[in-house]
């Protein structure tokens, strides 16, 4: 072994290296698209999201010019229980690996641990970013529709729905589901368990506001909000008053990524270092 | 071939093994033997504990003009609670027994319907359902003395109220005596004084008296105020720009005052102070046979947004209850998602073919769990929480050992319940992370969205009914209600707020939200695990 190391140019493992990863992208994805599952799971997020922010559009009222309601939140409401599914789907994009026992059988084919796990984050990226775009871009048309009857309209200063802001929110709602996904698989990898690891998911992103909301020390409150993965996701999907927030829209979503690459760090850890 | 009767092999079904509790013990069994089932209870009861000393972090939150400062002291009554006092009272000694009568002739009032220009409230006639006038004896002028009082409401009719928190309406209460005093049909009014007992009567002609109500004043002095008052009500409306109490002015006219003892003149007060942010204080006048007494304010219990201290409330101790829902939930799936996944599904139902009692053990194990763990953590997080919200001051609301009993007992039901839902559900979709995203969104998640667009997170109107809209009147989060400290009362129109500890449901009735939910999933649980194939 260590003489083909040796002697083989360095080109040639290169090229080996991304045969493998090729290869490995390629094997993902064709399990990907095979299994009902995923397809199911992703048009049930974008329904969700969409519909509780249609919802959430038309419960609102605004009375005056000054009633500070943010319509790209209103809009987004939704994006609340929808990233539930779609952590559920980077969940089992990794959970099922294991409860099927099928990770034995793709480490063997894929001995390469970290490129299978890279391949794997890769295959659930592309759908769940189109997902993502798909729903958030439902819920901001819903929205569109459905405000300015409610009281958003330029009288009380909500010009256009479609200014550089609101593009810039859509695009931060986008990215923040594509990392929760990727949180969600990174720590389904580390704990190898499907339910623990959604319980986890979900605690990570529920518990920070909430706790943020029971919380009446103001320094502690507002660290919550900072390192919470929603809270500081929520920041960069806000329009209105951001200068007043605790995270610009880009450190917010620099949150979420810290969060997402500890999980996948965490994950390739335990992949690399435990036996499956 | 040839068929022949096989007689299976193995030992009989005695009645013992047939019993039902023997399936619970074999279920229990199995529940005890997973190490980390047992952990994930223990971190359930752990973390609700340990929240406790992040949720009692009260540090002083008020802001004055230059920055942060110390909080108004919230006046308290009786019994330590607090109470809003604020009121303009005309008023005379009386030593020992007396009675006092008086006829109200009339009770208008002016009501704050935005700002004028230069910023000043722009008032216009009219009454709160709860403004007020009439008669009081009170023991002395200060804010949260012991009082008992007859008056003529807004909307409410004629009333009895007595030491803040007790309001017992005068018979027949039509709409057309509402507020609806005058000269012409005036109410008349009673107050007896009798050693601590203090009683009142209330009469159309100052002929026939009916009684109202009769109240033992614990503690009473010799000496007391008594005389008339008025109270524009606390009553909170988008228009106001003052404090709440000061939306409203109320102006009652009196007429045919009778003392039983020798009248010396009557001395005007502003109880709670001149000051007190009060746009115009209080005022009395006098002429023939008639007294006109005029103020803002209120004489009731301070919940809701009333209160204005900064106490606590007991419910923050049990702030937790989320972080232990969660692990609770994924191990209540797990009780029946991981026997599908190991197939270990099918042996239990050859072992038991009964499978509805298979179905009910297992909820009955995973319930006694849940309810253990919530009591034992309810418990601890009250017997830690208590001492550390007391550090910062008195609680928001005093909490009598019933409440605190219903709190925790509630708490180990909440979670109970939950346990079970997790377990239906888990057995309805057979798939552990389905179950518990489904089971987390609707328990843990109403709670956030309760503070979002979707509840109609903008006050509407006032009056008891909570915060949070429909999220925690509809979902199995309801059931949090088991757990509010804080009371809301009939006679005070202020905004009850979810962030004050207010939910939309009374306790016992959010937690029966919960279990129809549980009751609903098990059902159908029931009925698919009938009819499938295992």
């Amino acid at each position: 072994m260590s003489l083909t190391a040796r002697v083989a140019p360095p080109r040639y493992l290169l090229g080996q290296a991304l045969h493998a990863a090729v290869q490995a992208l390629r094997a993902e994805w064709t399990k990907f698209r095979t299994v009902a599952g995923p397809s199911w799971l992703l048009a049930g997020a974008v329904a969700l999201t969409v519909a509780v922010g249609a919802a959430a559009a038309s419960a609102v009222r605004c009375q005056s010019a000054k009633c500070g309601i943010d319509p790209a939140m209103v809009s987004f409401t939704g994006i609340d229980p929808g990233q539930a599914v779609v952590a559920v789907a980077g969940v089992l994009a990794m959970g099922n690996e294991y409860s099927t026992g099928m990770i034995k059988l793709s480490l063997t084919a894929m001995p390469r641990r970290l490129t299978w796990l890279v391949a794997k984050a890769a295959v659930l990226t592309a759908p769940v970013l189109a997902a993502s775009a798909l729903a958030v871009a439902g819920a901001a048309l819903a929205g569109r529709l459905i405000l300015p009857g409610h009281g958003f309209t330029p009288a009380h200063g909500y010009a256009s729905l479609t200014s550089a802001t609101d593009v810039r929110a859509a695009a931060g709602a986008v990215l923040y589901l594509t990392l929760i996904a990727l949180l969600s698989l990174g720590l389904a990898a580390a704990v190898r368990d499907s339910a623990a690891a959604i319980g986890l998911v979900l605690g990570v992103l529920y518990l920070f506001p909430i706790a943020a909301a029971v919380v009446s020390n103001p320094a502690l409150d507002r660290h919550l909000d900072q390192i919470g993965p929603l809270p500081a996701g929520q920041d960069a999907q806000a329009t209105i008053g951001v200068h007043s927030l605790l995270l610009t829209p880009w450190q917010g979503l620099g949150v979420v990524a810290l969060w997402t690459a500890g999980a996948l760090l965490l994950g390739a850890l335990a992949l690399k270092f435990r036996d499956a | 071939m040839t068929t022949e009767t096989v007689t299976p092999h193995g030992s009989p079904l005695t009645p013992e093994r047939d019993s039902f509790w023997y399936l619970v013990h074999a279920e229990w069994t199995k529940f005890r033997t997973v190490r980390g089932w047992v952990i994930a209870v223990l971190v359930t009861i752990a973390a609700i504990t340990a929240f406790v000393f992040v949720a009692s972090d009260v540090s002083s939150s008020c802001v004055g003009p230059g920055g942060p400062s110390a909080c108004p002291a919230q006046p308290t009554g009786p019994g330590g609670v607090p109470v809003v006092d604020t009121f303009y009272f005309a008023h005379q000694p009386v030593t020992g027994n007396g009675t006092i009568t008086a006829a109200v002739t009339s009770l208008t009032g002016q009501v704050e319907v935005g700002l004028a220009g230069n910023g000043a409230p722009q008032m216009a006639p009219g009454l709160e359902p709860w403004s007020k006038a009439g008669i009081i004896i009170k023991e002395n002028t200060s804010q949260g003395s012991a009082y008992a009082a007859m008056m003529v409401t807004g909307s409410n009719g004629v009333r009895m109220q007595w030491d803040y928190v007790n309001d017992t309406p005068g018979p027949g209460k039509g709409a057309g005596e509402a507020g609806g005093v005058s000269a012409s049909a005036p109410r008349w009014l009673r107050l007896v004084r009798d050693g601590g007992t203090i009683t009142g009567y209330d009469s159309a002609d100052g002929t026939h008296w009916a009684l109202v109500g009769t109240t033992t004043l614990p503690g009473l002095t010799s000496t007391v105020q008594a005389g008339l008052f008025a109270a524009g009500s606390y009553y909170d409306s988008r228009f106001c720009t003052y404090d709440s109490n000061f939306c409203t002015r109320a102006t009652g006219v009196f007429r045919h005052i009778g003392l039983s003892w020798p009248a010396t003149g009557w001395t005007g007060t502003n109880v709670g102070g001149p000051n007190f942010g009060v746009p115009v204080p209080g005022t009395l006048r006098q002429s023939a046979g008639t007294i006109t007494v005029a103020s803002f304010g209120d004489i009731s219990p301070a919940a809701g947004n009333a209160y204005g201290g900064n106490g606590q409330s007991l419910q923050r101790a049990l702030a937790g209850t989320f972080f232990g829902l969660i692990p609770l939930i994924v191990v209540a799936a797990m009780f029946i998602t991981a026997e599908y996944r190991r197939g270990l599904i099918r042996v239990s139902l050859t072992a038991a073919p009964r499978r509805g009692r298979l179905l009910a053990a297992k909820a009955t194990v995973i319930g006694a769990v849940g309810f253990v763990a919530g009591l034992v953590a309810a418990t601890l997080a009250l017997a830690v929480g208590k001492p550390l919200l007391l550090r910062a001051g008195p609680l928001a609301w005093p909490v009598s050992l019933l409440t605190e009993a219903r709190m925790v007992v509630g708490t180990g039901a909440l979670l109970a319940v939950a346990a079970v839902l997790a377990l239906a559900i888990g057995t309805i979709v057979r798939r552990s992370a389905l179950a518990v995203t489904i089971v987390i969104v609707v328990i843990v998640l109403p709670y956030l969205l309760a503070f979002g667009p979707l509840s109609g997170s903008q006050p509407q109107g006032s009056g008891p009914g909570g915060g949070g809209g429909w999220p925690l009147q509809i979902t199995p989060a309801a059931a949090l209600s088991v757990q509010q400290a804080v009371p809301q009362f009939h006679q005070l129109l202020a905004v009850y707020p979810l962030s004050n500890g207010y939910y939309p449901l009374a306790p016992w009735a959010g937690l029966a939200v919960e279990c129809a939910w549980a009751a609903a999933a098990l059902a159908l649980a029931f009925l698919l695990l009938r009819r499938r194939d295992a």
